[in-house]
This record gives structure tokens, C-alpha cells and sequence, in this order.
């Protein structure tokens, strides 16, 4: 199993709450925009899904 | 029987899916004073100002572990009783509980200023936005009382929008307890170059118009037409409806580190979110209320967890509650984030850049770095944000 992960970029504003949750899978590049993984081990899911919690947009979906 | 939460905001809604989190089974019953699931605040001074409400795009979403739970929406609570263990709602329905969760929030601040009523507004809930953005006509004459971040935020949208847009505020600068007068300043320069006006260290002495609000008067007898007026003036914790059990209500709801209340009678009683006054071991023994987004879900898990452990007949985790205030806000094409309470400052230092462009502002107490804001410099902040969080262990 794998947790699907998709961010809405046109609601992402690049705030990288999420990458103190799953640094992993999130990351702000030296631009200070955000990069992250589209896919992410079983393992990782509930701080995938906080990371979903925590971001001020709501830009997150974990599948 | 079971729980009731009594808040259908972002505290009450971690609140509820941590309990489950935490296996708690029974039912789970949240009761909400505005007639919506719980939704996202935050873009109701930006981008859902400026582009339009849309209440589907604003809800949180809602995990399947809370399927079950009763919604009671649109029906505030109005007075409680903790040793029967009920919570009374406006419609005069009785509630009784196992547990409780106070969840209820804050409210703006309203100013007894003379003169119409009409044309008056904040800008807290979904239906005060959407009013709001009806009047942000080009041509509109905006009027903001406050300078704080949301004061600020809507002036920016109402500019963005093609309105005029005038601060007034009592502060000397805006958003000075969270950034300093340094960085406020910076701040207010960057808005007056956008065609913000501000009338600082001022307050309305009187608002006039025979139907609604068509101008104001200040303290210093200037007199300032305007269209439409909103209120940031600060917060009123709702905490009325929990009078006569005992608790301190002095400013909102005083809980433990475990986020109980204390009281003897609220053994199995709650609270979360903007209406708890909650110690922070990364800002000493004080306890405090902290309005900032990312609180409700921090003491929402805390609570939730607590109160499974209570109703399972366990003993809830009593060790230090931490949590990192953070802030976020975002006005023009700038983007300030904060991390820590710069407000508890006694000296501040530009460490990096200059307040009138992209720059990080450090904040010191007597501990050390307490606050940290960085503006267009999210991805500088990080080591920042560590130094705060190790307050934690000294």
C-alpha cells in the first residue's frame, strides 16, 4: 500500500506548515516554493495526513 | 449520552477525530452556532474577498471516523451545568454528557461608537464576508477599524478590489504586538504605497447617516466618508454560557497542561482551540489564550486525547503541553510567517535583509529567541523555528 498525495497548487501559498509534519515528503525548494512527493510508503500516512490538517489552505488531499 | 462538543470550528472538529484516534467509541454529539460544517476562517480577508465565497471550498474536510457524529448546527449553547453534566442550547433543548469538550471560540469585539448601525461589519463568519464582498465595489469607500492582521488583510483585498481603503486604530502602528514598531512601520509603508490611508493613535468618536453608516468622525475631528465599515477590533472569548460552575472565566476557559479544566465538578470537561487559556511550556508557567491558526488543532489532539483516556478510566497524559504558535499572512505579493510569540519580546533585531524588503526580525525575552518573522523568507525560517522549540527543554 501507498498514500497517494496531491496538492492543489492553484490554493497552495507556499506557507510549508506541512513540511514540519513529513519533511520526507514535503519540502520548501531555495526559492521557498513547495515540492513534494506524489506517493509515500504505508508507513508515513498519518503524517501525511497531518500534514493535511495543518495547512492553512486546505491545498492537501491524501488518498 | 456521551460527548458533546460544544464549537463546530477547527478545535472541536481535532477534537472529535482524536477521540476516535484514540478509541473512543461512543457518541459524539457537535453542536455549532453558525448554520455550517466546520470551515476555514482565514481566507474570509483574502482570497475568498477577493474572488468570491464559496462555502464547499472553505469546509474542512470531514474524515469517515466521524461519520457517526450528530451535527446540531445553527443552535448555540446558552448555559451549562457541569455537576448534572448538561449543556442547555438556544432552542431550549437539554443535552446531557459523559464528557465535554468547550469548543465555542471567540466573537469580534464591538465598539459602542454612536450613530447607524447599518453598514457596520465584521468579518468573522461565512455571511459577514459575503456582505462585505457585495459592497467592494471599485468605487467603494472602505473604512477599517483595527490594524491588525485582519484590518490589514482586508485592506489589501479592498485596494486589490479597486476600493479605497482607510485604516484607523488606536496602535501607533499597525500589527505592532505581533511584528514590533519597526516591522509594523515597515509594513504600514507598504500598504501607503499601495494607496492605503491610515489614521493611527486615533479612534471613532461617531459614525453618521440618516438610513446607514455614510461617514465617521475621529478623535481628532477629521471626518472620513465611507460606504462601508469593518470591525477587527480584537476578540471576546464566549465563555457566558459555562458561568456558574466555578471556573475561571477571567479570559477565557483557565485548563491544565492536559487541557482539563480546573475544576472538580469538570472531571471529565475539556477545552480547545481560541477560548483556552492553556500554558505553554515553550513560553513558561503563564497560561494563555493564543488566537493563532494552528492552535485549535494542537490543543484539539491534546484534548481529544485526554478525554478518551478519562472516559476509558485512565489517566491522561499530565506531562508539559507544547506547541509552536505559528502565523501566516499574506498581503500584496508579501508573504509574513511567524513562528513563536514576538509579542512577549523585550528587544527585537533585524537579523537578515531590511524591514522594507524580503527580511527575517528576531524577537528576544529574557530566555532567549522567543518569536521569529520572516517576510517573503518562509524557507529561511526553519532554523528559527527550532532555536524557538528548544525553549522547551531548557
Amino acid at each position: 500500500m501507498t498514500v497517494r498525495i496531491h496538492v492543489d497548487m492553484d490554493k497552495c501559498q507556499h506557507y510549508g506548515q506541512c513540511c514540519f509534519e513529513a519533511d520526507d515528503v514535503f519540502q520548501l525548494d531555495d526559492a521557498g516554493k513547495l515540492v513534494y512527493s506524489t506517493e509515500a510508503d504505508d508507513s508515513r500516512r498519518e503524517a501525511v495526513e497531518s500534514a493535511a490538517d495543518v495547512c492553512p489552505m486546505q491545498a492537501i488531499t491524501v488518498e | 449520552m456521551g460527548v458533546v462538543i460544544v464549537g463546530a470550528g477547527l478545535g472541536g472538529l481535532r477534537a472529535a477525530e482524536t477521540l476516535r484516534a484514540k478509541g473512543y467509541t461512543g457518541a459524539i454529539t457537535i453542536v455549532g452556532d453558525e448554520p455550517h460544517h466546520p470551515y476555514n476562517r482565514p481566507p474570509l480577508s483574502k482570497e475568498a474577498l477577493l474572488g468570491g465565497v464559496d462555502v464547499d471550498g472553505l469546509l474542512f474536510r470531514r474524515r469517515e471516523s466521524l461519520d457517526d457524529v450528530e451535527w446540531i448546527l445553527g443552535n448555540a449553547a446558552v448555559a451549562s451545568d457541569l455537576s448534572a453534566r448538561t449543556v442547555t442550547l438556544a432552542d431550549g433543548t437539554v443535552l446531557p454528557f459523559d464528557g465535554l469538550v468547550i469548543a465555542s471560540g471567540i466573537r469580534p469585539r464591538r465598539l459602542p461608537i454612536p450613530g447607524p448601525k447599518d453598514g457596520r461589519t465584521c468579518l468573522r463568519t461565512i455571511e459577514e464576508a459575503r456582505a462585505v464582498r457585495d459592497r467592494l465595489t471599485p468605487d467603494a469607500r472602505v473604512l477599517i477599524l483595527g490594524a491588525g492582521f485582519i484590518g490589514c488583510e482586508a485592506a489589501a483585498t479592498a485596494r486589490k478590489l479597486g476600493a479605497e481603503a482607510t485604516v484607523v486604530a488606536l496602535d501607533e502602528q499597525p500589527m505592532i504586538r505581533p511584528l514590533g514598531a519597526e516591522l509594523g512601520a515597515a509594513m504600514r509603508r507598504r500598504h501607503e504605497d499601495q494607496g492605503v490611508h491610515f489614521h493611527l493613535g486615533q479612534s471613532i468618536e461617531a459614525f453618521h447617516g440618516d438610513d446607514r453608516v455614510r461617514s465617521a468622525t475621529l478623535s481628532d475631528g477629521t471626518e472620513l466618508p465611507a460606504d462601508i465599515v469593518i470591525e477587527a477590533v480584537g476578540s471576546v472569548p464566549n465563555v457566558e454560557w459555562l458561568e456558574g460552575n466555578g471556573l475561571d472565566l477571567s479570559d477565557g476557559v483557565l485548563v491544565d497542561s492536559a487541557m482539563q479544566v480546573s475544576n472538580e465538578a469538570g472531571a471529565n470537561v475539556v477545552a480547545v482551540g481560541d477560548v483556552a487559556r492553556h500554558p505553554d511550556a515553550l513560553f513558561g508557567p503563564v497560561a494563555r489564550r493564543i488566537e493563532h491558526w494552528n492552535i485549535p488543532t494542537e490543543t484539539g489532539r491534546r484534548a481529544g486525547a485526554t478525554l478518551a483516556a478519562l472516559l476509558a478510566g485512565e489517566e491522561p497524559d499530565r506531562g508539559p503541553f507544547t506547541a509552536m504558535p505559528s502565523f501566516w499572512s499574506d498581503q500584496y505579493d508579501h508573504k509574513i510567517q511567524s513562528f513563536g510569540l514576538p509579542g512577549l519580546a523585550t528587544s527585537t533585531r533585524v537579523a537578515d535583509g531590511d524591514v522594507d524588503g524580503p527580511c527575517i526580525v528576531e524577537y528576544h525575552d529574557d530566555r532567549g529567541l522567543v518569536g521569529v518573522v520572516g517576510v517573503d523568507r518562509t524557507q529561511d525560517l526553519v532554523p528559527y523555528r527550532k532555536e524557538i522549540a528548544a525553549r522547551a527543554d531548557c
